[in-house]
């Protein structure tokens, strides 16, 4: 077979029915992840901002992104969240530059813009123009509006304790963006109880940022690459396992209950990652105490299109702010939190178990490495395409791990979002 | 500084001499043994420090689990295979008490050298340690690495 390569078109890319092959183009093509910006991050979806409990008093305000764009979510006079682009409306700066803090208002360096807590203009210097000689002169037009002048906004919801926000004013609500399946699942873990932020992990993964929400939509993995989850059970083929999806198939949930019995052969077969002699030195790495509210699976990944994953896994919780910066490369935040009743010795299980996850973590830093992986066979071959046939080449729930539907569910939303 | 010995000031710098010899070598068993048997090993972002917001990238509370990461880094976690190169300061005394347990910390910067690519600036902090005397030599208690950097290369798979 020859295959020497040809020139693609980014609405050519795509050269078969379905989404059960997705061409490597739409991970590298530069046009393409302009679209995706305008059309997912800009448009239409719900991203993450943060955690309420980051900014808990009036004027805390802590930075963020959206795609690519800036933006600061502040604790507002009234006690909600507002969030607004971090671009001055007169020059285009970003006058934000601190990650957080305190304020009773934002102004920009370069000219005074000043700005409220809402991002509306309050004023500017020379507004009215400067006295000389007992005369003004300059200033802005008469007709310059303070009101028609303030930061682009956005649109906030929370619910939980979390935080969203889209460009898109006219954007559903966020309980219709997610259906009622996910939100079900997003409530479980966010029902109402004031959280505790135990701090940040980051990464740069040099991959394209479709590639990480696939990576949690992908049960057939873990069970392999992570030994961690092989040995443990906490992850593998004989776990209970059901894989949820919104309506439009954008969204999805792993959800999966632990095996605790020794894998029989079965399971592990052909798995080299399973080590059948491996024993930790100190269990503490393991000690996992169920929580009343897990209420069954002990083990729940959210993927919400485009921007965010969250995770239960055990006794670790965590948010994972997926901020594209190209088509080849990402940055991915991870916000580790617990409950405002855990008592001590829980919050130190949390701490402790956080060991699996993050850019070190036992059954995390080899996703952000297998993901590098796939980008240098794309870049490398744009015109060829990856096969995600594992469990059929249809968009249903399923419930086994030998099953990619969640992908092929989200390609299929892609598509139709995207034209492509 | 701490009134330190010009002896103790030495055993001190070997110590750190022999902690980046090892984990640039990719010798885990020497660095397990370069702690004491009541030990933590913690990488920790600057931001988490400083806010004292307590997670880490790595929090080994135990000897136990530094022998376990070790069998990590060989067996189960699956990497682009790379060198390290430590640079580390001279060591700041903090205290010194009279155990002879030394608090001190230093500056690094971690160098990463994957094949076939160029050499590249990975992750720079400073240690935190509280070192103790054992009959085998100065040993860590406690070596808290808190990094600057604010964006981990995709991921720190040896130790810092």
């Amino acid at each position: 077979m020859n295959d020497a390569g040809i020139a693609l078109q980014p609405e050519s890319i795509w050269k078969s029915e379905g989404t059960h092959q997705v061409p490597f183009a739409a991970y590298t093509d530069a046009e393409i992840y302009q679209q995706e910006l305008r059309k997912l991050f800009y448009a239409n979806h719900w991203c993450y901002l943060g955690l309420e409990v980051e900014i808990p008093n009036v004027g805390d305000f802590r930075r963020t992104v959206v795609g690519e764009r800036s933006v600061i979510m502040v604790r507002n006079k009234d006690g909600g969240v507002s969030a607004f682009e971090n671009v001055c409306a007169h020059r285009g700066a970003q006058f934000c530059r601190e990650r957080g803090g305190n304020a009773k208002g934002f102004h920009c360096p370069y000219h005074h813009w000043n700005y409220d807590l809402e991002g509306n203009l309050r004023g500017l210097p020379f507004r009215q123009g400067i006295r000389q000689e007992e005369q003004l002169h300059g200033g802005m037009p008469e007709d310059f509006s303070l009101k028609d002048n303030g930061l682009t906004k956005l649109r906030v919801a929370t619910r939980g304790g979390v935080v969203f926000g889209s460009f898109d004013h006219d954007i559903e609500s966020f309980e219709d963006f997610l259906g009622p399946t996910v939100l079900s699942y997003f409530d479980r873990i966010f029902n109402g109880r004031k959280l505790t932020l135990l701090g940040y992990n980051r990464q740069r993964i040099p991959g394209n940022w479709k590639l990480m929400q696939e990576n949690i939509k992908d049960p057939y993995h873990p069970g392999l690459l992570h030994t961690w989850f092989v040995n443990f059970g906490l992850w593998r083929a004989d776990n209970k396992t059901r894989l949820l999806m919104d309506a439009h198939k954008r969204h999805a949930v792993m959800v999966g209950v632990r095996s605790v019995a020794k894998p029989t052969a079965d399971v592990t077969k052909g798995v080299a990652s399973y080590k059948e002699s491996m024993q930790l030195h100190d269990m503490r790495q393991l000690d996992i105490v169920p929580e009343p509210w897990w209420n069954g699976p002990t083990v729940t990944m959210l993927t919400l299109f485009p921007s965010l994953i969250i995770q239960q896994q055990v006794n670790s919780l965590s948010t994972r702010h997926i901020q594209p910066r190209g088509a080849g490369v990402f940055d991915f935040v991870w916000t580790h939190f617990g409950f405002e009743d855990d008592t001590a010795e829980m919050t130190e299980r949390r701490l402790i178990q956080a060991n699996l996850f993050g850019p070190s973590g036992y059954v995390s830093a080899d996703d952000g490495e297998v993901i590098e992986f796939s980008q240098m066979g794309f870049d490398e071959k744009p015109w060829h395409r990856a096969v995600i046939e594992m469990g059929g080449r249809d968009t249903n729930e399923a419930e086994t791990v030998a099953s990619e539907t969640l992908i092929r569910g989200m390609y299929a939303y892609w598509r139709k979002v995207m034209g492509i | 500084m701490a009134n330190i010995t010009p002896s103790d000031f030495l055993d001190l710098a070997a110590l750190y001499a022999e902690y980046a010899a090892a984990v640039d070598a990719g010798d885990w068993e020497r660095w397990v043994d370069l702690f004491a048997d009541d030990c933590r090993y913690i990488v920790q972002p600057r931001e988490n420090h400083e806010r004292n917001l307590p997670l880490a990238t790595l929090r080994l509370i135990s000897k136990g689990m530094l022998k376990d990461r070790a069998y990590g880094i060989r067996e189960t976690l699956f990497h682009d295979p790379y060198y390290q190169r430590h640079v580390v300061g001279i060591p700041r005394v903090l205290s010194i008490d009279a155990s002879g347990t030394i608090t001190a910390e230093t500056n690094y910067t971690v160098f990463r050298t994957k094949l076939g690519e160029l050499s590249t600036v990975f992750n720079v902090g400073r240690y935190l340690d509280t070192v103790v005397r054992t009959p085998d030599g100065l040993r860590f208690a406690s070596r808290h690495c808190i990094y600057d950097s604010e964006m981990i290369p995709n991921a720190i798979i040896h130790p810092i």
